[in-house]
């Protein structure tokens, strides 16, 4: 699906059904250097379950178009405008949307539903961490070697039993799966997401704020938003549920696609 | 962490059985998968779930083997076929259709120049061939219904070292794929995604496998190409009404190729591969690396020893400075050239049978890629109705010999080469 927000062309998938406002929809939000079809799977299964699914790319990601945006705040806002284009979830239905994050996504669901609580029916917030300090080393590597900064970010990404393989999705190898969806981006994206995570230094006071519920779900092994900080993001969140999937990293919906979609389910549906 | 090329030999694709713990792969010998409930089979054939329904499409033990190789390759993922050919039509059948064009390189196997000359343009798909050295060549053979660019790492008969990076870069300015047959390198001699291919078949018959036991064919998808930026290729960027109207670029986008290719082509074509034969290609690339450094070092040693005999017109062998390709060899192709070569004896086709009839080591067959060191004398066997005139035309002389170098231990195979060479001096 193909709209234009800030007079930009945005993409959205939208799970290989039509999108339709009246029904309730799900906006799943990709983390950095990513795009939708990091979703596949779980979009696909509540596309085909009576909801309106908006997978999208953030600007500058994937098919849409521009510069990507410098801040958590700003894509929190963009989601708004697109919920807003949309119809899902307006004024005369509120309540009717939840949001799906991953990593920068999550953080982006959370200052969304934190900045616009209206259209918001609950957030889900998979492998997240907040805040989400990135490393010099990470954010020096992304600005002058982003080759270099993508391995980095593969190798910690998955957890022992993903970089070896034994993939759900049959003949798939994860991690060169992983690094060329990450190649796919344009030049400086990496960058200005690792960034905008890391200047995100609000996140608690979001929590604190937050109007609707949540779950999180965390990955066991996942070493770039470590558990812990999970816990200590729900603990701060008034209506929580949270989810540990064992043995995972933080590339969740890839490593254990059935048991991300399972919890999503249990949420949601 | 991520782990190096010898490792994931032994390990990429593959984690102990939750339930026995088995060390090995098992071999999941069933055509079908029990449905856990109605929702989950309702999932998996709409895509919403991963996993295994029939092994035409899917199989746990053939997608060990799928990972595997894509690991070795650098690729984002690949798929397991019941031969070479198969991967090679697999590929083709994928992208394009009747009025399609392909450009290759005139230096292939004899069952891909079959296939692109004479089975499939009686299905519209036609193919240009070209000089594989002559960049000139393929940049004037593209058409605008051209949808791939084909050609071997290491060419057939001669080893013409295939320039990936300059034939890569011409096939993307077109907004082409370049597709590598790379059965005679492996990727433990050269990873051609590396250098720019976006998609590689193997024969893993031959070095994959390694004991000659099991036929089978891997196709291994780069996942670098933007097939939606190209707007050349319909079967992967619009809806197709034979599968849910699924868009496969849209649905995945760096795996749409293999999307289709599994959900079309193994679905329709049905060209699948046995789980017993992915455990035997399994077990044998598990020792790939330590076989490809042996048949190299054997290799290295027959070719000294035939540029010295007497016996002996010339040896082709990349690694030779007067081989065309020589400098490219030294590039792309550092760890070695392979292990099949061809060099000339004097005295024609009579000396090209005694040579091979001397032999006690080397076994006379049309294979290569084994252990066991084989051998073939083209002039006698796969092109013996052909004149003199005609084989020179070929690129092949009456005395033509064909080794693929094996396991054995390199004294023994010299011994048996002097044998040989003994015999044909006599004639």
């Amino acid at each position: 699906m193909e709209l234009e927000l800030n007079g930009q062309q945005a993409y959205a998938y939208t799970g290989g059904k039509p999108f339709d406002a009246a029904l309730p929809c799900v906006v799943f939000i990709h983390g950095a250097q990513n795009d939708h079809s990091v979703w596949g799977l779980q979009s696909r299964w509540f596309a085909h379950h009576g909801f309106a699914v908006l997978a999208v790319d953030l600007p500058g990601h994937g098919r849409s178009a521009g510069a990507p945006l410098p801040s958590i705040e700003a894509l929190a806002d963009w989601i708004e405008l697109l919920l807003e284009k949309v119809g899902a979830g307006d004024t005369a239905t509120p309540g009717k949307v939840t949001l799906v994050g991953h990593s920068m996504g999550s953080l982006t669901a959370l200052e969304c539903a934190a900045r616009h609580p209206v259209r918001i029916a609950r957030i889900a917030l998979v492998g997240t961490a907040v805040p989400m300090p990135v490393s010099d080393a990470l954010l020096g590597a992304a600005r002058d070697n982003e080759s270099k900064a993508i391995s980095m970010i593969n190798a910690w990404s998955h957890s022992p039993r993903g970089t070896i393989g034994g993939n759900t999705v049959p003949g798939m190898w994860l991690l060169g799966a992983a690094r060329r969806l990450a190649e796919r981006q344009p030049p400086g994206v990496l960058h200005n997401d690792l960034a905008a995570c890391n200047a995100y230094t609000h996140g608690m006071e979001a929590a604190a704020a937050l109007a609707c519920p949540a779950l999180i779900i965390s990955g066991s092994r996942d070493m770039m938003t470590h558990p812990k900080a999970a816990a200590k993001l729900a603990a701060a969140i008034r209506d929580v549920r949270s989810v540990s999937l064992d043995g995972a990293g933080h590339d969740l919906m890839a490593e254990q696609p059935d048991a991300v979609l399972d919890a999503l389910r249990g949420f949601i549906a | 962490m991520t782990y190096n090329f010898d490792t994931l030999a032994l390990h990429a694709g593959q984690v102990p059985d939750e339930r026995y713990g088995a060390r090995a792969t098992p071999i999941y010998l069933t055509t079908s998968f029990v449905f856990k409930d109605s929702d989950q089979a309702a999932a998996l054939f709409n895509m919403e779930r991963a996993g295994h329904v029939y092994s035409r499409i899917s199989n746990p033990t053939n997608a060990v083997l799928e990972e595997r190789i894509a690991a070795l390759e650098g690729g984002v993922g690949a798929i397991a076929v019941a031969s070479g050919q198969a991967a090679l039509h697999l590929a083709i059948a994928t992208l394009m259709g009747a009025g399609g064009h392909i450009v290759a390189s005139r230096s292939l196997y004899g069952g891909s120049h079959n296939l692109l000359d004479y089975t499939l343009p009686r299905f519209g798909i036609t193919t240009s061939f070209v000089d594989p050295r002559d960049l000139d060549a393929w940049r004037a053979a593209i058409r605008p219904e051209t949808r791939l660019l084909f050609g071997e790492t290491l060419g057939n008969p001669g080893l013409d070292v295939l320039n990936i990076p300059e034939v890569a870069a011409l096939a993307h300015h077109h907004g082409l794929p370049l597709m590598v047959d790379s059965t005679f390198t492996t990727p433990w001699l050269m990873r051609p995604f590396d250098h720019g291919a976006d998609l590689i078949f193997h024969s893993a018959t031959k070095f994959l496998g390694g004991h000659g036991v099991a036929i089978g064919g891997l196709l291994v998808d780069g996942g670098s190409f933007d097939w939606d930026k190209s707007g050349k290729f319909p079967t992967l960027t619009e809806p197709y009404e034979g599968f849910h109207g699924m868009d496969f670029s849209e649905e995945s986008t760096v795996a749409a190729f293999l999307l289709r290719a599994r959900r079309e082509g193994l679905r329709d074509f049905g060209a699948c591969m046995s789980p017993m034969t992915a455990f035997q290609l399994l077990q044998g690339m598990e020792t790939l690396p330590l076989r490809m450094a042996r048949h190299i070092a054997n290799t290295r040693q027959a070719v000294e020893h035939l540029t010295r005999s007497e016996a002996v017109a010339s040896v082709g062998y990349p690694e030779l400075e007067d081989h065309p390709d020589h400098a490219l060899a030294q590039k792309l192709l550092p760890r070695g050239a392979g292990s099949v070569f061809s060099f000339n004896l004097k005295g024609g086709r009579a000396a090209g049978r005694k040579f091979i009839e001397a032999l006690r080591v080397f076994s006379h067959l049309a294979n290569v890629g084994d252990a066991k060191s084989l051998v073939i004398h083209p002039a006698s066997t796969t092109h013996f109705r052909m004149s003199d005139a005609a084989l020179v035309a070929a690129g092949i002389h009456p005395g033509t010999i064909r080794l693929s170098i094996g396991l054995e231990d390199a004294g023994d195979l010299l011994e048996d080469l002097n044998r040989g060479l003994a015999a044909a001096q006599k004639i």
